[in-house]
């Protein structure tokens, strides 16, 4: 069965992480996961890359860049979006 | 210990192609910031910066120069003929075995890189021009600056990334404060406004796509910038002696490691270089009128310099004035110290105090007078110049009035 699009997405938090998949919980803040900046935009490339998707995301105003990083559960959400409206 | 003086300065940069033209550009707050026109531009999700306009190499060198000069060197000798001509200096005689050059550049010859690797890559050509190498090397403007002047001093480039022109500068103040050298052409330049230059910029998504806001609550990162700027640091008593015209005097100068995070600011990284130009120079940190801050524009940069500055002046953080002119010209990188020491000069000699423009919002953690949008006339005596690059180098020069 294909992956979803939050396997995938956890996948690579995880690893970002050095941990396993199933030690990520949906509620895990980045902070929390041991994620720092270079990580968070290192994770944001292998999003996009994965994807194929452009990820509005500007280091210097998280809050406004339109992508919610708070949580794991907010990431997979907006991934899924991009996802979503991704040309055919 | 002999005193240095500057006696020459030059430029090209996105304000104007000479030291006049930025000084007036500084003067009227103008913002020199445009669309770029580069190559693959559609291509670019960051598609603005600080461009030299009106660019014709053909009007200043001749085919055999061009096909050897990068544009970071074309930059660089136009600024030094313009600083050299300015001091008066001639180095065809002895004096040309005391004087060197040391240059800041983070990337030397990256439109080289960039064109030679698209020939191979993308057009799939198994042959490229035979002076790629020396035309893309660091240290080619260095070598080229020696040659054009017959400097056959100490001469090396400095690449430490957005302190690459300070580390220069500073190197070449300490040989002719030493007596190594009796006078050192330095600076730097930088030319990186092209498609593999930007696009490099763009996946650490520190980058503006509008506007470089430094101090400003809404700032949203950097914007690149190109051009050089080239001074002449001579020995005071040299330059006494013959009657030169002093423009400033470098009085003072630190460097230092953070030791902690490759892209990451550090206040203590920060403070340590700010207090160790003030001690170098033996001046107290009331006499300081005027900072021309590191101010990239970006979160993290704006907020800790303002509290390194906070924590080295105290009280006195409250009374004197910080600009960042990469609102105007942008982040030249490894040539940004050169350009923004134009500003230092501009303020101790001419009374005029270069602002910080594209400022919309007041942050409260830069609470420090950032001279918002408007120049601002004010006699100041010190003034300090800050570099603080990726990789946690600081390196910080303190300039007095001649």
């Amino acid at each position: 069965m294909a992956q979803t699009v939050k396997d995938r997405v956890v996948a690579i938090i995880a690893e970002q992480a050095v941990l396993d998949p199933s030690d990520i919980s949906p509620e895990s803040t980045l902070e929390s996961l041991g994620i720092d900046s270079l990580g968070l935009v290192e994770s944001i490339f292998a999003i996009e890359e994965a994807f194929d998707i452009s990820v509005p995301f500007n280091a210097n105003d998280p809050a406004e860049s339109g992508f919610d990083i708070s949580t794991v559960a907010s990431i997979v959400a907006a991934v899924e979006a991009l996802v979503a409206a991704r040309p055919a | 210990m002999n005193r240095v003086v500057i006696t020459g300065a030059g430029t090209i940069n996105a304000l104007a192609h000479d030291v006049t033209g930025t000084l007036e550009a500084f003067r009227e707050g103008r913002c020199g910031i445009t669309e770029l026109e580069i190559r693959d531009r559609d291509r670019l999700s960051i598609q603005i910066g600080g461009q030299v306009h009106n660019w014709d190499p053909e009007a200043h060198f001749n085919r055999q120069q061009i096909v050897l000069y990068d544009k970071f060197t074309q930059f660089t000798l136009l600024a030094a003929r313009e600083a050299v001509a300015q001091a008066g200096l001639n180095f065809d005689g002895h004096l040309g075995y005391e004087t060197g050059v040391v240059l800041g550049t983070a990337g030397g010859g990256v439109n080289t890189w960039d064109e030679n690797y698209r020939a191979v890559y993308e057009e799939g050509k198994n042959r490229v021009h035979p002076f790629v190498v020396p035309k893309l090397m660091n240290n080619a403007a260095a070598s080229h600056l020696s040659m054009e002047f017959n400097l056959k001093g100490p001469a090396f480039s400095v690449a430490t990334a957005c302190a690459s022109s300070n580390h220069a500068m500073g190197l070449a103040f300490q040989m002719v404060r030493s007596g190594g050298a009796k006078a050192m052409l330095t600076g730097g330049s930088e030319s990186m406004l092209c498609f593999g230059g930007i696009k490099a910029w763009e996946g650490l998504r520190v980058m503006s796509k509008d506007a470089c806001r430094p101090f400003s609550l809404n700032r949203n990162g950097m914007v690149q910038g190109e051009g050089a700027a080239i001074f002449v640091f001579e020995d005071h008593d040299h330059a006494r002696a013959r009657g030169a015209e002093i423009l400033a005097e470098v009085a003072g100068f630190a460097m230092t490691s953070d030791a902690s995070d490759i892209v990451m600011p550090s206040k203590q990284g920060a403070a340590r270089a700010i207090g160790g130009a003030l001690r170098d120079a033996r001046i107290s940190g009331d006499r300081v009128g005027y900072i021309n801050a590191h101010g990239t524009g970006t979160a993290a940069n704006d907020k800790t310099e303002c509290a390194a500055v906070a924590d080295v002046f105290g009280p006195h953080a409250d009374r004197l004035m910080i600009s960042s002119t990469k609102s105007m010209h942008g982040h030249l990188i490894g040539g940004t110290g050169a350009v923004e020491l134009l500003a230092c000069i501009m303020a101790l000699r001419d009374g005029v105090i270069a602002p910080t423009i594209g400022y919309e919002e007041p942050d409260p953690e830069c609470a420090l007078d950032v001279v918002p949008n408007t120049a601002r006339e004010a006699q100041v005596d010190v003034v300090l110049s800050n570099a603080f690059a990726f990789g946690g180098l600081n390196a910080v020069l303190a300039l007095r009035r001649a």
